[in-house]
């Protein structure tokens, strides 16, 4: 498979950087300080220094033996990424986004979150480095998300409610990306997925691809072979592209990215952009897009704040037409059993993000044989959803709106 | 033919040693059965052109003003189409070249060529597209050209040098200049080398520089038309017809003639 992106940021026909001019010299500054960084021992040396003392990486390739008898199916394994600092994924691509901040000379740094996770694992590695952060997060995720907000704040940063629109992480990516326009000499924009203008897709595959890189080797160590197949949620596509990267030469892994089914694909309400979405433009890049015929982008809809967004990365759109990947989509329903199953089965309460990935495993579990292994990216815990979760099992499915 | 009435309405002002002033307008606020009266009464009201912005709902370069009057206009079932349709009723007869300002997936998903070409019949001049940058151009140009619209560029605060080179050597219709650091909305003031900038896009722009963003009062008109080859008013145009205040709007296009 060619090398993506392309000098451009294009993935084929995706990606670009469709971005006010405001803001292109700093995408190329970025461009330039991240290719010098790739190339510099003393930054790899920093990354791993913090990634293993300060993140707790390798995070385990977890044999989930009781999940795996309960389902039936092939051997499953669990990349604990919910054993990170901060409780998922997101801290991978933070640290080393911080460390780039710190490279350009910049001392500020604004993010977006949806879940809170993101905005947390930028909150907390600006404490860390000592840069001023601020977080804007949809009102409505301000609502469902309500302890990592106060979570942000212990940790010093600012958290900016954004009200225009639904109030989700579309709005948020909004706000953040007007701030950043606004105080782009000094300020750092910390993308917190895949997407975005390039090179955010490339930077934050490049710093989550230690997901699957690790995943690789360990299952070698573990099983002697390559998985038959892999499992990854996506929303914006990071934690699934970390996971995806260095397979992808593989042809003999299957691999399927799971979207937020919502309340179901035929009610028109969820967040599954590359299952039913057609091309567009939001936030930098061309991918698939939830848009109506005028290319108006409609929101999303997802019990999982972390997945409730419209777009998705452009190399996951370039996967999808490549044929790669297989993406599909599971439900709110499908998603909160998941997490039921996991908790039950092996003592792992995960984020409903993830729960996204499990649900996939029982539809799996069946076409696959005993022999084969299937590894499931648990790209974090389910502490912050509790609540959810609590509230949905009360009232029987779906209390969230 | 469509190009050539933009760059016709600023030779025009230029020849008579005035400054060009072009207020935005957001089709379908206020309803779309008011666009072509609103069009009227801007061009009677002295406008050089009218940038007609085609509400989305993600204006990530549009400041709390422009975001509003777009949900306004979303809200009110405003289409492409409908806006291009109620535009082309008046092509014969309108006196003032239209501009369209909108972010680049409405085009995308009408289909560039097929946009352009509707532009054409609906008697567009112009096209800006905020998120676009040079880099991405090549998915529009082409078909600009053959319909003859013309691609209006913004240059930055933040642009290096060899981007604004880049820019003012590809410019056409106008070089929009992009007066702050940010979003488009009311300004209290502008940073100090702002009138140096606008001096030096004029010496190397291909077309005229247009001052725009955050421009609000008469005052800041004057001082920033000094500079360049006029102003674009947003904000401050789209709250006073909101509001029912034309009579501010026309004080506010009449302040170039005194510049
Ligand atoms: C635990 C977890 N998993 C997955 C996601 C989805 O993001 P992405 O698709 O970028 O991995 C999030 C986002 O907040 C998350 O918190």
């Amino acid at each position: 498979m060619a090398i993506y992106p392309t000098e451009t940021g294009h993935y084929g026909s995706f990606g670009g950087r469709f971005v006010p001019e405001t803001l292109m010299p700093a995408i190329l500054e970025l461009e330039k300080a991240f290719k010098e960084a790739k190339e510099d021992p003393d930054f790899q040396e920093e990354m791993r220094y913090y990634l293993k003392q300060y993140v707790g990486r390798e995070t385990p390739l977890y044999y989930a033996e009781r999940l795996t008898a309960t389902l039936g199916g092939p051997k499953i394994y669990l990349k604990r990424e919910d054993l990170n600092h901060t409780g998922a994924h997101k801290i991978n691509n933070t640290i080393g986004q911080a460390l780039l901040t710190q490279r350009m000379g910049k001392k500020k740094v604004v993010a977006e979150t949806g879940a809170g996770q993101h905005g947390v694992a930028t909150a907390t590695v600006s404490a860390l480095l000592g840069l001023e952060c601020i977080i804007f997060m949809g009102k409505e995720d301000v609502r469902r998300q309500a302890l990592n907000v106060y979570r942000m704040e212990l940790l010093g940063a600012q958290v900016v409610s954004v009200d225009q629109g639904n109030g989700t992480l579309k709005d948020a990516v909004n706000e953040a990306m007007r701030y950043w326009t606004a105080n782009v000499e000094d300020t750092h924009y910390i993308f917190g997925t895949a997407a975005g203008p390039h090179p955010f897709p490339q930077i934050v595959r490049d710093f989550q691809r230690i997901i699957g890189d690790e995943s690789r080797k360990q299952i070698i160590e573990a099983e002697g072979k390559l998985p038959e197949a892999i499992v990854a949620c996506v929303g914006g596509g990071s934690n699934a592209i970390g996971m995806f990267y260095p397979f992808v030469d593989d042809r003999d892994v299957k691999m399927y990215g799971v979207e937020a089914g919502g309340m179901g694909l035929p009610t028109g309400k969820h967040a599954a952009s590359l299952t039913e979405g057609k091309a567009g433009i939001l936030h930098g890049s061309l991918s698939y897009l939830l848009q109506n015929e005028d290319g108006q982008v409609q929101e999303a809809h997802s019990i999982s704040a972390g997945l409730d967004y419209p777009g998705v990365g452009p190399e996951h759109s370039y996967l999808k037409d490549a044929g790669r990947v297989t993406y599909d989509a599971v439900t709110d329903e499908e998603a909160l059993e998941a997490v039921r199953l996991l908790s039950r089965t092996e003592g792992i309460i995960p984020a409903l993000e993830s729960a996204h990935a499990v649900a996939y495993c029982k539809k799996l579990a069946p076409v696959m044989d005993k022999e084969d292994v299937l590894v499931v990216c648990l790209s974090g815990r389910g502490d912050k959803d509790v609540n959810t979760i609590r509230e949905a099992h009360e009232t029987g499915g779906d209390s969230y709106d | 033919m469509t190009k050539a009435q933009l760059d016709n309405a600023f030779l025009t002002v230029s020849e008579a040693g005035e400054k060009a002033f072009v207020p935005y307008i957001m089709a379908g606020d206020g309803g779309l059965e008011s666009l072509n009266e609103r069009i009227r009464f801007l061009a009677d009201s002295g406008a050089t052109a009218i940038e007609l912005g085609l509400p989305f709902s993600d204006p990530v370069a549009d400041g709390p003003t422009i975001q509003a009057a777009g949900i306004r206009a979303l809200e009110a079932g405003t289409t492409v189409q409908a806006v291009l349709d109620e535009v082309a009723k008046e092509k014969a007869s309108r006196n003032v070249p239209l501009v369209i300002m909108t972010y680049l997936n409405p085009v995308f998903a009408y289909g560039v060529e097929a946009f352009a070409s509707a532009c054409a019949a609906a008697g567009i001049s112009g096209l800006i597209l905020p998120d676009l940058p040079l880099e991405e151009e090549g998915l529009v140009v082409e078909a600009l050209q053959k319909h003859e619209i013309a691609l209006i560029r913004l240059v930055a605060l933040t642009s290096t040098p060899d981007r604004i080179r880049a820019l003012a050597e590809r410019a056409e219709g106008f070089l929009y200049a992009v007066t702050v650091a940010g979003t488009t909305g009311e300004r209290a003031t502008f940073v100090d080398q702002l009138g140096t900038h606008l001096q030096e896009l004029k010496e190397i722009s291909k077309a005229p520089v247009l001052a725009g963003f955050g421009v609000s009062t008469p005052e800041h008109v004057k001082e920033l038309s000094q500079y360049c080859d006029g102003v674009v008013v947003g904000s401050k145009i789209v709250a006073a017809l909101h509001q029912g205040d034309r009579q501010q709007v026309a004080e506010l296009i009449r302040s170039i003639k005194q510049a």
